[in-house]
């Protein structure tokens, strides 16, 4: 399916295919992330209403709470979060919740570091897949 | 490349039991993630993951509980999703009520001191100058880093309590000096005295800088007042949820800037960006999404209101009556709330139709009934998240204004220092 590739940096390795849901701007999911429906709620974000659930969440980092890791480990229990979250530099926040989602549920969720560059290429409604050695394909 | 110390690679094969060698791992991997070299100790915790969300946070915690789990360190506990006591005046059903009570529980078995507070820096649990702690909850890192000068990295939940089971941490981040320099210069030009010394200013800058900072630790120039230690708590929770602020150097008032040059380690002064009244006119009118008058609830204490600001409160209220349409509800910790009444404050809050929520607050614990959809607050923090949180509609002003408003049953907002400014 891909005509490009972007080399990633694979922060929580895994595989994930899916629709990109891109942003640039930081996003909590405590306040900001419904885990019973797996939309995006934040009324300050330009991507409130949307559902996140199942999509390639491209987002530059997380701001906000510290209760983001724990809103995404229900999502991850609940079925709703992102199928993968794709970042510019390394987040330890979206590491944490899918390094814990593994050790609880054995689901971990690829998290993978873009260069900002990289991570403009990637637009809204892109087929997008994620590769274990943090490719990125669309 | 990561290298464990013997200690560290004893506790991941399980020699202090499965709960340490469970934690231990969590620490390792974030590790590598974060790119450290190495582990260090550190001598306190707080712990963020207290807050009952639903099974997933509850089951995390009583696998750690039930494996044995128990702090290393001091450690004291963020509030969590129920008030104890208080909870069957509210919402909140019997269900929730008890799995948010089984949560505490896992986290009181494990050692940790029941603090239950977002504001643990005004416990007894409030770190020093340049100690090494692992804290969770956004406002008490930026509090305990920038107005302390303590070190913390931003842990986040279900990370806090690992590093408070095994005592250890990755080296890297806020915990090392040279990452505690200024990276981004922001400068008040031409913003009225009368303007900071307005009650509601050190929360709306905050809101602002949150914005502005990005990933950056923000240095503010050209603050002309002294602040109290609550001003610095608006600012510093406003600045967490506006922004992923974990510290800020205010110079001339935080302690490792008392300087412009010490705030930068002496390194080169970036080009300020300045701050004008203008900007924070516009931040302020952020804080508010209601439109009309409407009013059924002021929420104060986020962070948690400390003993100050009970006693600021007193005075405001003594011999008055909140409108019986509009609850006017206090969030705080325990501890607070004793002193509070000791000093001899918290009668005249009472007898003004104040209602007192203990150990959580509106966005931990469901606690509003549906009728509840505006809200009045003088809390940045309560402003961000009510709307996107709780679906309700919120007005930003003064402790004065929210006063104001709860005996006159509507919104009443004193505009003249903002709009003259």
């Amino acid at each position: 399916m891909a005509d490009r590739v972007i080399a990633g940096r694979s922060i929580v390795e895994g595989a994930a295919e899916g629709e990109a849901l891109v942003t640039t701007e930081a996003l909590s999911f405590w306040g900001g992330y419904d885990f019973h429906t797996g939309e995006i709620i934040d009324k300050h974000h330009p991507l409130a209403g949307v559902r996140a659930a199942g999509r390639i969440l491209v987002v530059p980092f997380s701001k906000g709470s510290s209760t983001t890791t724990a809103v995404l480990l229900e999502a991850v229990r609940a079925g709703t979060a992102p199928a993968a979250i794709l970042t510019t530099g390394v987040d330890s926040f979206f590491a944490l919740a899918s390094i814990v989602a593994d050790v609880m549920y054995g689901k971990a969720f690829p998290v993978i570091a873009l260069e900002p560059g990289d991570a403009a290429l990637l637009r809204t409604g892109m087929r997008v897949s994620v590769e274990r050695s943090g490719a990125v394909r669309f | 490349m990561l290298t464990l110390s013997e200690r560290d690679q004893a506790m991941l094969a399980g020699d202090r039991g499965p709960a340490a060698q469970l934690a231990m791992s969590i620490v390792v991997r974030m590790a590598a993630v974060y790119g450290a070299s190495e582990l260090m100790d550190v001598s306190q915790a707080h712990i963020d993951s207290t807050i009952y969300l639903g099974d997933a946070t509850l089951e995390f915690a009583e696998r750690l509980a039930s494996l044995g789990a128990r702090v290393a360190v001091p450690t004291s506990l963020n509030v969590s999703g129920v008030d104890e006591c208080g909870w069957k005046d509210w919402a909140v059903s019997p269900e929730w009520a008890a799995k948010a009570a089984r949560q505490m529980l896992a986290y009181e078995r494990m050692g940790a001191s029941p603090t239950w507070t977002c504001a643990p820096y005004q416990t007894k649990m409030r770190p020093s100058f340049g100690q090494q702690v692992a804290w969770g909850e956004s406002n008490a890192i930026a509090f305990a880093n920038s107005v302390i000068g303590a070190r913390t990295e931003r842990y986040p939940d279900l990370l806090d309590v690992c590093c408070a089971i095994t005592g250890r941490v990755p080296a890297v981040g806020l915990h090392l000096t040279e990452n505690r320099a200024g990276e981004l210069l922001l400068r008040l030009e031409r913003v009225p005295q009368a303007l900071q010394e307005d009650d509601q200013f050190f929360a709306v800058l905050g809101h602002l800088v949150g914005k502005l900072a990005g990933d950056s630790i923000p240095v503010i120039d050209g603050v002309s007042v002294r602040p109290a230690e609550d001003q610095l708590k608006a600012f510093a929770a406003a600045a967490a949820s506006s922004g992923r602020v974990a510290l800020f150097h205010l110079v001339g008032v935080t302690p490792e800037a008392p300087t412009l040059e010490a705030a930068f380690q002496g390194r080169t002064v970036p080009v300020p960006m300045t701050i004008g009244t203008a900007d924070l006119r516009a931040a302020r009118q952020e804080l508010t999404t209601a439109d009309g008058r409407d009013l059924d609830m002021v929420i104060l204490g986020s962070p948690h209101f400390s003993v100050a600001e009970f006693r600021q409160l007193a005075p405001l209220v003594a011999g008055r009556r909140a409108n019986p349409r509009v609850k006017f509800l206090i969030t705080s910790g325990r501890l607070m709330k004793e002193l509070a009444e000791e000093a001899g404050v918290l009668a005249p809050i009472v007898e003004f139709g104040a209602q007192i929520t203990l150990d959580t607050c509106i966005l931990a614990s469901p606690m509003l009934p549906p009728e509840i959809q505006t809200l009045m607050t003088n809390s940045a923090k309560y402003a961000y998240y009510a709307p996107s949180l709780l679906n309700t509609r919120v007005t930003f002003g003064s402790l004065a204004d929210c006063v104001h408003s709860a005996i006159e049953g509507r919104v009443v907002r004193d505009e003249s220092v903002w709009q003259t400014a």
